[in-house]
């Protein structure tokens, strides 16, 4: 079976600077992979290349079936991905149920998916009337977090994404990942704060120097493909 | 694509409800332009009836700036560009959006305008039917462009002075063919107007395709 992510030799320059400088690394689906590493390791440009935001310049990138290589099958894979990094995307000016709407909805879901999402974030109730503005930092996340589950997609991107949660708010975090994992989607995430990425993740790859060299490869394990389905 | 736009109008006129920017800031802006211009020209009604229509029209277009710089300004915080990128909306259906709630709050501002120079300035309306075509090409035009070259500048760090000097050469056409059409509408041969109109038309309609047609383009990165 074809891996959900696929590199080989993968290069993507930040200007002339080569932020990922040839990296392999094969993700099976339904696998959590927690990549690390130091600052400037190539983490988040990693996560930002596999979601599609950045081009690679060169060596062999598919993720989703989708060449990397190739701008146009790069915007197709962006609507199938989910990207929860240190920006949220949220707008202050609007509330929390307006913003997972409007990002479920771009996405296709239904009010009732929306809802779903709220609540599994616990941004439901009085929460989702308030405007983002006026959010704690813990709070935004959680909302970004119900934007991304509104919109089920098939590979988690999660860069950081314990950063700024309490401690509820982590194990709702790897509690969401799980059960997306169960239903068919697939995780890469990065993180600082090793001892809990570790423990969700199924196996973790360092960066280093926007390389994966040293890193043993596996070969992706089949395991059968279905449409992430979120339970509450 | 239709309902792409839709969404995208629905959010930025939700986000200006809710924010009251346009009506703080922009209308009252707006009026005091038309004040300082009628204090600028003296208190002669004369020539302030005679400059009307270029004079509103020279407030449009600061309204206009303001407006488009806004409607970017909420995309660029927090990771806006990059998360509208990962949407899956369409971008024409983004572009599209983005214009009609431009052209709504611009559209707002020039009913504030109208009034404003209507009694300010005493210009008498002649020739409705072409007041209200020029309103509506001009406005079209305006913000097709504006939502064009806002997206381009978007990208640069040193977009808040960036866009004036790229659009106002732009939006020069507008200008000049909106206050044209405007002074036949205002006490002159409406007739003398309507292909000052066409011309309006024919901006708004060539931005339009443009933007539909380069808009996903311009909101990439630059490799």
């Amino acid at each position: 079976m074809e891996p959900v992510v696929h590199l080989r030799g993968a290069v993507t320059l930040l200007g002339r600077f080569p932020a990922l400088a040839g990296i392999d690394l094969d993700v099976a689906a339904g696998e959590i992979v927690l990549l690390r590493g130091p600052n400037g390791a190539g983490k988040t440009t990693l996560l930002r290349c596999c979601a599609g935001l950045l081009p690679v310049a060169r060596g062999r990138a598919v993720v989703l079936g989708h060449d990397l290589t190739d701008r146009g099958e790069a915007r197709e894979l962006r609507r199938q991905v989910g990207l929860l990094g240190h920006a949220t995307g949220l707008y202050d000016e609007l509330t929390v149920a307006d913003n997972v709407r409007f990002w479920g909805r771009a996405a296709g879901a239904t009010d009732d998916a929306v809802r779903t999402a709220m609540s599994s974030c616990g941004v439901d109730g009085r929460l989702a009337d308030l405007l983002v503005a006026r959010l704690s930092a813990g709070q935004r996340r959680r909302t970004a977090l119900a934007c991304l589950v509104a919109r089920r997609p098939r590979l988690w991107l999660l860069d950081e994404p314990h950063a700024g949660l309490d401690q509820g708010g982590r194990d709702l975090l790897d509690e969401l990942a799980r059960t997306a994992v169960g239903a068919g989607a697939t995780v890469l995430l990065s993180s600082h704060e090793l001892d809990r990425a570790e423990a969700l993740a199924d196996r973790v790859v360092t960066l280093v120097g926007g390389t994966t060299d040293g890193n043993p490869q596996p070969s992706p394990a089949p395991t059968p493909t279905q449409e992430p389905v979120l339970a509450p | 694509m239709l309902r792409d736009a839709a969404l995208i109008a629905g959010k930025d006129l939700r986000v200006e409800l809710r924010s009251q920017v346009t009506t703080q800031q922009v209308a009252p802006f707006a009026v005091l332009v038309l004040i300082l211009f009628g204090v600028a020209l003296d208190p002669d009604r004369g020539i302030l009836a005679r400059a009307s229509s270029g004079l509103f029209w020279v407030a449009v277009l600061f309204c206009a700036l303001l407006a488009i710089q806004r409607a970017f300004t909420i995309e660029s915080a927090d990771g806006g560009r990059d998360a509208l990128r990962l949407s899956g909306l369409d971008p024409a259906g983004i572009f599209l959006g983005k214009a009609a709630a431009i052209a709504l709050q611009l559209a707002a501002l020039e009913v504030v305008l109208a009034v404003g120079v209507v009694i300010m300035y005493g210009a008498e309306v002649t020739g409705a039917p072409l007041l209200i075509a020029t309103c509506v090409a001009a406005t079209a035009g305006l913000a097709a462009a504006g939502t064009l070259y806002g997206v381009l500048a978007a990208g640069l760090r040193v977009r808040e002075t960036l866009l004036p000097i790229l659009l106002l050469p732009v939006l020069a056409p507008v200008l000049i063919g909106a206050t044209k059409s405007f002074e036949a509408a205002l006490g002159g041969v409406a007739s003398d107007g309507w292909p000052w109109c066409g011309l309006l038309v024919a901006f708004a309609l060539t931005y339009l395709a443009v933007g539909t047609l380069a808009f996903g383009t311009l909101m990439e990165e630059p490799s």
